[in-house]
């Protein structure tokens, strides 16, 4: 594999991300399924760099997940995104960055639609009006958070307390990177690297010490894909697309998983557990464990040696405690199942190590 | 009476026409921006249909091209012609401004740039090629991966570059389809005991004998033909490539382990021949390629009084009908200079 052909596809998808004061949209799913993530995103951004992130409490659901499951109409989706943008303008913000890699798709859809067909925009202008009475500027730039990070993986480099090396054998870890599809499959140019070879996610785990795999099914769908998982009949079909990516990448030996979607990193550390039940396969450390599925925050965390079950780690099914030992990332574990309040929780069911 | 003719482009149908009119006793100067003429004909090991070896047309065309009058310039780049009562001039980075009584444009095509559809992974997988890399192995008479083994399966995708809105080209190459089944027949032949694979849209066989070879292919060759476009390709841990494609025939996805993946690029405009004519106040069609001034009747005229277009420039063509349009353009010359003698 040649990196320098890589290198020239990246060279191709740059983009501009702002450096300063973003209005920040939060994902329905990954706040319950990945708690950590957004809120090292946003501590990560105001309190270690320094930057400007607002946060709008009647900020809501952009629907995409009804909108892709068939149950809200495109009309709508843009009258819901045209009234974050209002609250966005309300506040004096020009940049969204926008944590849901769906919610990403969603916007950048509505943005080349407004772009290409003004009289839409003209008509969801008119559609907010009549329904909230606000008014909206089309932002400057979106970034999905994945972006953000990226810009600034040379600061987490440079501030990194535990690289991504095997600790046992001084070699790099060797991570799959993940990337929604709809970060930029739909419109290459909004992604860093673009679709086919995309970079957000390389960019951080090389600066971070890493090894990117590159393995066949490395751009196929998680198997989440809204109707195959929200159709109850079609979950089978679901499964079967993680099963694929497994087995495709199993031969390589990852370490981890990294994605950057929240659809993504629940499938693909879900369905493992249900694989699991299903045919009693695992994938990670020669069928004896498991293969962690992390956020982008997450790994950013973790490296910048945050506290792993600050970061919600436990909250994954496939459980970190030997990535953790691999990494040198110091842990308890019996501080996992530990309210805040230093009360024991519930563990829950099924989690694998 | 001698004029003086400035032929831009040295591949096959620039060749033919400076060839001919030095044989009609004109002065010629034939201007060639690569280092030797030739065209892309000059890198091909063997044509179709009858596979004969490329070199016998390009020994042909040196030989009729040298029979008068003519003037080569290689390694110049022509920046524009603009004309000036009768006279054209023509500017050049090599030996300056030439006046000319009559100009043919004969700047050909370039090859689709494969890395354009990244999801074959050209320039990054590297058992994947293109179709004029695989005439450079045919020439070394081996074919054969990174590695230095020969390859048990081939795949050969046709339209890459052709056909494909994603890339901007509406157009058909026309003649990637019949490269295909002879490059397919090459490799079987070298090697008997490597299976080859065609992904395709379309068999478009316009050409005589084209027919008879993919006949041939099938029949003698044992070619397989899938119809399906493929989707991507990837690289397993042990350096073979696998492809994604559906089988639309038997109405069924498909996937496949391959040792090398050939990449039937198409033709695309000239750049050099683009900026020429944007240079030079001369139209380009829809598809980029140059336009004359009938679709039917004018295809060697230009809306420049005296230039005229001979070739690939003005379409994707094999070597036949390259042959045929530059004869074409010389007539046309050969009428215009008449008229203006008179």
């Amino acid at each position: 594999m040649k990196v320098a052909g890589k290198e020239r596809i990246w060279a191709d998808y740059q983009k501009e991300i702002p450096d300063d004061h973003y209005f920040y949209v939060r994902s329905c799913i990954r706040q319950t399924f990945f708690p950590g993530s957004e809120q090292f995103f946003l501590g990560f951004m105001r309190n270690i760099m320094g930057r400007d992130v607002y946060e709008d409490p009647e900020h809501t659901t952009c629907t995409g997940i009804g909108y892709h499951g068939d149950v809200v109409p495109f009309d709508t989706i843009m009258t819901v995104v045209a009234r974050h943008f209002a609250q966005a303008t309300a506040k004096g913000y020009r940049n969204i960055a926008i944590s849901c890699v769906t919610s990403f798709g969603i916007y950048s859809e509505i943005l080349e639609t407004w772009k290409h067909f003004p009289e839409t925009l003209a008509k969801t202008r008119e559609n907010l009006y009549r329904a909230t009475g606000r008014e909206f500027e089309v932002p400057d730039y979106i970034a999905h958070s994945s972006d953000i990070i990226y810009k600034f993986r040379g600061e987490v480099a440079a501030r990194m307390k535990y690289p991504l090396t095997d600790q046992y054998t001084g070699k790099p870890l060797r991570v799959v990177e993940h990337i929604g599809c709809h970060y930029s499959k739909m419109f290459p140019k909004y992604g860093y690297g673009g679709a086919e070879f995309p970079h957000v996610l390389v960019g951080m785990i090389e600066s971070w010490g890493g090894e990117v795999i590159d393995y066949p099914e490395r751009r196929h769908c998680c198997g989440f894909g809204f109707r195959q998982y929200l159709v109850q009949a079609n979950r089978g079909y679901s499964v079967a697309n993680t099963k694929k990516k497994f087995e495709s990448m199993q031969p390589y030996k990852p370490d981890l998983v990294v994605a950057n979607c929240p659809g993504c990193t629940m499938f693909m550390d879900r369905w493992q557990y249900t694989i699991k039940e299903m045919e009693g396969t695992l994938y990670g450390d020669n069928g004896m464990h498991g293969i962690p599925v992390l956020t982008y925050e997450e790994l950013a965390g973790l490296v910048l040696g945050q506290d792993p079950w600050e970061l919600g780690l436990q909250y994954h099914n496939v459980q970190t405690d030997r990535l953790l030992g691999r990494m040198g990332v110091p842990f308890d574990p019996g501080m996992k199942f530990l309210s805040a309040e230093g009360e024991k929780l519930r563990a829950p069911e099924g989690i694998i190590f | 009476m001698s004029r003086h003719v400035v032929v831009i482009g040295g591949g096959v149908a620039g060749m033919e026409c400076a060839g001919r009119l030095g044989m009609m006793g004109h002065r010629v100067t034939l201007i060639e921006k690569d280092a030797k003429t030739g065209g892309h004909a000059a890198l091909w090991y063997q044509l179709f249909p009858d596979r004969r070896p490329a070199r016998e047309v390009i020994d042909y065309l040196n030989e009729s091209g040298t029979a008068g009058d003519v003037t080569v310039f290689t390694g110049t780049v022509v920046k524009s012609v603009t004309r000036g009562g009768n006279c054209l001039a023509v500017e050049t980075n090599g030996p300056g401004s030439l006046n000319a009584d009559a100009v043919i444009i004969a700047t050909g095509f370039d090859l689709f740039d494969a890395g354009k559809k990244e999801e074959y992974g050209h320039g990054i997988y590297e058992n994947v090629i293109t179709s004029a890399e695989l005439e450079e192995m045919f020439h070394n008479g081996k074919v054969l991966t990174v590695s230095g083994k020969s390859p048990e399966r081939v795949g050969i995708i046709h339209c890459v570059g052709s056909r494909d809105e994603k890339v901007g080209n509406f157009h058909c190459s026309k003649v990637c389809c019949v490269t295909a089944v002879k490059q397919a027949i090459e490799i079987r032949e070298l090697m008997p005991d490597t299976q080859v694979f065609c992904f395709y849209m379309d068999m478009r066989m316009f050409g005589p004998y084209y027919e008879e070879l993919y006949r041939e292919s099938q029949e003698k060759w044992n070619v397989s033909y899938v119809r399906g476009r493929v989707s991507e390709a990837s690289e397993t841990i042990g350096g073979r490539l696998v492809i994604k494609v559906e089988d639309t025939l038997a109405g069924r996805p498909l996937r496949m382990e391959l040792d090398m993946l050939v990449l039937m690029t198409g033709m695309e405009p000239s750049a050099a021949g683009s900026q020429l004519a944007r240079n030079s106040g001369l139209i380009a069609g829809a598809n980029g390629f140059l336009a004359g001034n009938d679709h039917h009747y004018g295809t060697n005229e230009s809306p420049l009084k005296g230039v005229f277009y001979a070739g690939s420039c003005v379409a994707p063509m094999n070597i036949t009908d390259s042959l045929s349009h530059a004869r074409a353009a010389v007539l046309g010359v050969s009428e215009y200079l008449s008229k203006l003698s008179q």
